[in-house]
């Protein structure tokens, strides 16, 4: 009879990478859960319309490609793409945004750089980015908690406003982004961020109804659960604590030492952890392992540059949030992140 | 702060980076009775089975062994030998399936027992009263090479002499289902420690460390028990992970230490001998027990009953497999060693050897196969888990891009194989298999280098060589050009004085015969002097000759050729007239021609003159008065004639003229079944001798050969022998080439 011829190892550890795609996608459900609260259903047509898109795309790009298109699918890595920028991106946005995101995200970034796993870029981050500068307005069109809206946006409304942009009563996302005064609200970021500008403190613009206690209404709940699926992911060991650690902890560092330099012009490491999408950005994100630094030490380093630079950003720059930038930029040094931070070989230390 | 040595006695223990926890599924075996089985109709025993070479063999196939006699002997330290496991017969000693990834067949013997089990004489030692150097080659000629896998000859490790400050006993056993080390220790803790005794009489270290996984608790109390009283014996309990019982991995978890790069355990004063190999050194000892025999886990759930068996080094793997209740499933695999590190089988004949610690008969579902290769998402879960502390997602993508500076760079050499990337890699890629091909392909590469390096030293010393022959040639040359100008001169003075003679003797108009004897004896010695200076030119340049022996060849060649050109003509005078005395006027023709370069300017002269020549030879044969041969005139034309084939063109045409008709004569040979070999063997292997030396005995028997294709030979060296009139009518320019 004959025998199967095998190479070494025989065993296996049964971790896959289908499996830790699906747990990805699973720990994203609090904050997803959270954003559906505070701002309505559009976001799961969001979630839809990446989805399908990314399959889509990256089915197409295979078969160009000449590789086996099923069994590449399988690996759930694109549909965790698509997930994450649909999070990521407005949800009353126009559905075409996030259509031309997840394509540019699956087409140009990823599998034109070579698929998974060659991508020097975070696809979905790189894909943000492409519309941030392409489409401002579209790409900030997010609407005040549903509890603060004027011309409060039920039933039908959310998928009018994605296909048509305009409510099923004709309101533009404009004038429902308007409060009871015609003043435009904007996100809690945005709203500081005008109010620094304007020559407001911190403590001043805190007090508008955009923000609850110490971060934007309803965003620090969805940093929450954002935080809660990165414990998730971090005690299932699909990802590992050194970059969310390193990221919160260089961005709670930085805005600290601000904060306490200057409590007028910075707001407090609570408001920078809670606001905006850190969460989502340091567990979810940054923890991309394609597009992340792959030695230990590296990752340190990698994590805590994006926290810094998110802080940068956040402070002194011109968006109100900077995680997409910040990324690619730590993406961009990752080569030389590697290089520099090779661990020691059994044996090599020197002097031995 | 405590001394290293202080830490260490006290117990404490470090850790090694990385490291896994794949499922044990050693309760399997680890408490059922070690089996045994009825003696196998067949032992293979592969005359090499360690790390070295073979030893010399001693016995012949049909020859009748004893239990423990040795097969080979260890001619030099790298062999060891192997024994009969058993008594018997030795059937054969062929190629067969290895104990190796590959499978490749090598030498060995195969063994029929008889079933008497009759032992050879056996010699117990006292190692308290034994020499070092006996002890040490006692575990050499018992045939003792490490049995936890790597075969490393142990009277080599055992025999260092200075600098050991830890004799490390490796008990750890952390690959998967593998019990065998677990089972012996549970069973001959004492004759353990017995062999560690030994060991420390050869080695005298500051103390044993014995390091055991945690998941072998019964194997622990008895190596405990059996070390009561040993200070210096230290147990040490080390908790479960793969591969802690990596060598480099296991110094560092007892001592803190780690081997350095490239260097060996004995560099830092350690020595680790695995526990197997400490039995087996005991029983070489105190019982002189080869190592014939050794415990073997045999797991696996297509097997009725898994267990540890001691069997017979040379026993095939389906022997030990059916004696479990083998039921094979479709596409089985049958793993030797353990499921991390060992390697598949293609056949079950293949013989269990000293390295074998287990056989693994899985189910598919016991150990699944690998699924397929999915792209690389630089996880790094790699990385974490790498005792050798490389970065397995960066080696892998070197690997698929054979960037081999890379490779180097992040120490692929260092990878140990352990498996445990792969073990964890999500995307299922065999990063293991990829090292293996790289680290040959990079050995390859090395070897190819270096021929290329070697290569390119013979080419450039050739070229030296070359230039420096070119050199001498062109310095030779020279040097003969001038002295050639310097005799022409000479020549034609001498010439023109006795054309001055003879212009002065013509009104005589007759001359007396004594006058023709006196010149022709006059001219003789002319050759003669002739002769001897072109000897003496050979001769005085004895360095150029042996140096460049390519040109006197050729001169040589040369003149075998025009010799026998001459031959040939004179042969064609036999031919038409078969009277062997004819030859001398025949000969008498060439002589002339050669003898007078300068008056031959037409080849048709030439012809003229030979058929002259041969009118008179036949004119001589009418009259039939023959006249004695001399020997004097064959000289004369080649001596003269090499003169005017010093261009080295003309040398080789001529060369080639000649070797072209001793094919020509070779064909016909073989046709007619002449003397032609004869002719043609000197004529390729000319001597680098003077050219008349080698052409007279030539010419000379060719002459009276009585050849029946002489007609045609006859033709052909006549048409040679027109074309090289023709060559020496030439403009005589090209003569001298420098």
């Amino acid at each position: 009879m004959s025998f199967r011829i095998a190479s070494s190892p025989h065993h296996h550890s049964l971790a896959q990478t289908p499996a830790l795609m699906r747990t990805v996608a699973l720990a994203a459900l609090p904050g997803i859960a959270a954003q559906l609260y505070f701002f309505g259903y559009a976001v799961l047509i969001q979630i839809v319309l990446a989805m399908l898109t990314a399959w889509a795309s990256e089915a197409a790009m295979l078969k160009l490609r000449g590789k086996p298109v099923l069994v590449r699918l399988k690996d759930h890595s694109a549909l965790v793409t698509g997930l994450l920028l649909a999070i990521a991106i407005p949800a009353v946005a126009p559905w075409w945004i996030v259509v031309l995101g997840t394509a540019f995200a699956i087409v140009v970034v990823k599998q034109l750089y070579g698929g998974l796993g060659h991508n020097l870029f975070n696809p979905a981050m790189a894909a943000y980015v492409l519309l941030l500068i392409s489409y401002p307005q579209q790409m900030t069109s997010w609407l005040p908690p549903t509890q603060l809206q004027h011309h409060a946006v039920t039933g039908a409304d959310p998928i009018c406003l994605v296909f048509s942009g305009y409510s099923c009563q004709g309101f533009s996302v404009a004038q429902i982004k308007a409060d009871v005064d015609g003043k435009t609200m904007a996100t809690a970021l945005d709203t500081l961020r005008n109010d620094l500008t304007a020559g407001k403190t911190v403590t001043e613009s805190l007090q508008q109804p955009v923000f609850d206690s110490y971060a934007g209404l309803g965003w620090s709940w969805i940093n929450l659960g954002f935080l809660l699926g990165g414990l998730f992911l971090l005690q299932r060991r699909v990802i590992q604590w050194r970059i969310p650690v390193a990221l919160l902890g260089s961005l709670t560092l930085l805005s600290l030492l601000a904060w306490l330099a200057d409590s007028d012009r910075f707001a407090s490491p609570l408001f920078h952890l809670f606001s905006g999408g850190t969460m989502l950005a340091a567990f979810f994100i940054a923890t991309d392992p394609v597009s992340a630094s792959t030695t230990t030490k590296g990752r340190l380093i990698y994590g805590a540059l994006i926290g810094a630079l998110v802080f940068v950003i956040r402070s002194f720059g011109g968006y109100p949030d900077g995680w997409a930038f910040a990324v690619m930029l730590a993406n961009l040094s990752v080569p030389l992140i590697d290089a520099y931070t090779k661990p020691r070989a059994y044996g090599h230390r020197p002097g031995i | 702060m405590p001394s290293l040595f202080q830490q260490i006695k006290s117990g404490q223990l470090w850790d090694f980076h990385g490291g896994i926890h794949p499922p044990a599924r050693k309760k399997l075996t680890s408490q059922v009775a070690i089996g045994q089985i009825s003696l196998p109709e067949r032992l293979y025993i592969p005359l090499r089975q360690h790390i070295g070479v073979a030893g010399k063999l001693l016995v012949k196939a049909g020859d009748t062994v004893l239990k423990g006699q040795a097969l080979t002997a260890a001619d030099n330290a790298m062999a060891i030998p192997v024994h009969a496991p058993t008594s018997g017969k030795v059937l054969s000693i062929e190629a067969y399936p290895s104990a190796h990834p590959s499978a490749l067949p090598e030498p060995t013997l195969v063994l029929e027992p008889d079933g008497l089990e009759q032992w050879r004489p056996r010699h117990a030692l006292d190692y308290l009263h034994t020499e070092r150097p006996h002890l040490l080659a006692r575990i050499q000629q018992a045939g003792i090479a490490g049995m936890g896998g790597a075969g490393f000859p142990t009277h080599i490790k055992s025999g260092a002499s200075t600098g050991v400050d830890y004799l490390i006993i490796n008990a750890v056993e952390c690959e998967p289902y593998i019990t065998a080390d677990d089972v012996l220790m549970q069973h001959e803790a004492s004759t353990i420690v017995r062999g560690i005794d030994i060991l420390c009489k050869l080695l005298n270290p500051k103390a044993v460390l014995i390091g055991i996984e945690d998941d072998k608790p019964l194997a622990i109390t008895a190596m405990q028990q059996a070390c009561a009283g040993k200070a210096d014996y230290l147990v040490r309990v080390v908790p479960a992970k793969y591969p802690s019982g990596g060598e480099k991995q296991l110094i560092k978890l007892l001592t803190s230490k780690e081997v350095p790069n490239g260097r060996r355990p004995l560099d830092i004063g350690i020595v680790m001998q695995n526990v197997g190999t400490v039995f087996a050194i005991a029983q070489a000892v105190e019982e002189d027990i080869p190592l014939i025999s050794r415990i073997v886990t045999v797991v696996g759930q297509t097997l009725q009953h898994s267990q540890n068996i001691r069997a017979l080094i040379g026993t095939p793997v389906g022997a030990l497999l059916d004696a479990c209740g083998f039921a094979p499933e479709p596409q089985q695999r049958v793993i030797m060693g353990g499921p991390m590190m060992g390697f598949t089988l293609p056949t079950l004949q293949i013989p269990l050897v000293k390295t074998t610690n287990c056989i693994i008969a899985p189910t598919r579902h016991e150990l699944p196969a690998a699924g397929p290769e999915m792209d690389c998402i630089r996880c790094g879960a790699c990385a974490e888990v790498c005792p050798a502390v490389l970065l397995p997602q960066q080696l892998v993508w070197y690997a698929k891009a054979k960037d081999y500076d890379q490779l180097k760079a992040h120490n692929l050499a260092d990878c140990i194989e352990c498996g445990a990337c792969a073990y964890v890699c999500p995307s299922e890629i065999p990063l293991v298999q990829y090292y293996r091909v790289a680290k040959a392909e990079i050995r390859e590469l090395a070897r190819e280098e270096l021929k290329a390096e070697q290569a390119k030293a013979r080419f450039e010393a050739r070229k030296e060589r070359l230039e420096r022959d070119k050199q001498q040639r062109a310095e030779r040359n020279q040097a003969l050009a001038a002295q050639r100008q310097s005799m022409l001169a000479e020549q034609q003075k001498q010439q023109i004085l006795a054309a001055q003679q003879r212009q002065e003797q013509q009104p005589q108009e007759t001359l007396s015969k004594e006058q023709i004897i006196a010149e022709r004896e006059r001219k003789k010695a002319e050759a003669r002097a002739y002769q001897a200076a072109k000897a003496e030119q050979a001769e005085g340049s004895p360095a150029a000759t042996a140096e460049t022996p390519a040109a006197d060849p050729r001169a040589a060649a040369v003149a075998a050729a025009i010799a026998r050109a001459k031959a040939k003509k004179q042969a064609d005078a036999v031919a038409h007239e078969p009277t062997p005395a004819d030859s001398a006027p025949a000969e008498a023709a060439p002589a002339t021609t050669a003898a007078q370069p300068d008056a031959e300017t037409d080849p048709r002269k030439a012809a003229v003159a030979a058929a002259i020549a041969r009118a008179k030879a036949k004119k001589q044969a009418e009259t039939a008065s023959p006249e004695p041969t001399p020997a004097e005139s064959a000289p004369v034309a080649p001596a003269a004639q090499p003169e005017s084939d010093t261009d080295p063109r003309k040398a080789a045409v001529a060369a080639a003229i000649a070797r072209a008709k001793a094919k020509k004569l070779a064909e016909q040979a073989a046709a007619t079944d002449t003397s032609a070999p004869d002719q043609t063997n000197p004529d390729q292997t000319a001597p680098v001798e003077s050219a008349p030396e080698v052409a007279v005995p030539e010419a000379t028997p060719d002459t009276t050969a009585p050849d029946p294709a002489a007609a045609k030979k006859a033709a052909i060296a006549a048409a040679i022998a027109r074309a090289k009139a023709k060559q020496q009518s030439k403009p005589t320019e090209p003569e001298q080439p420098s």
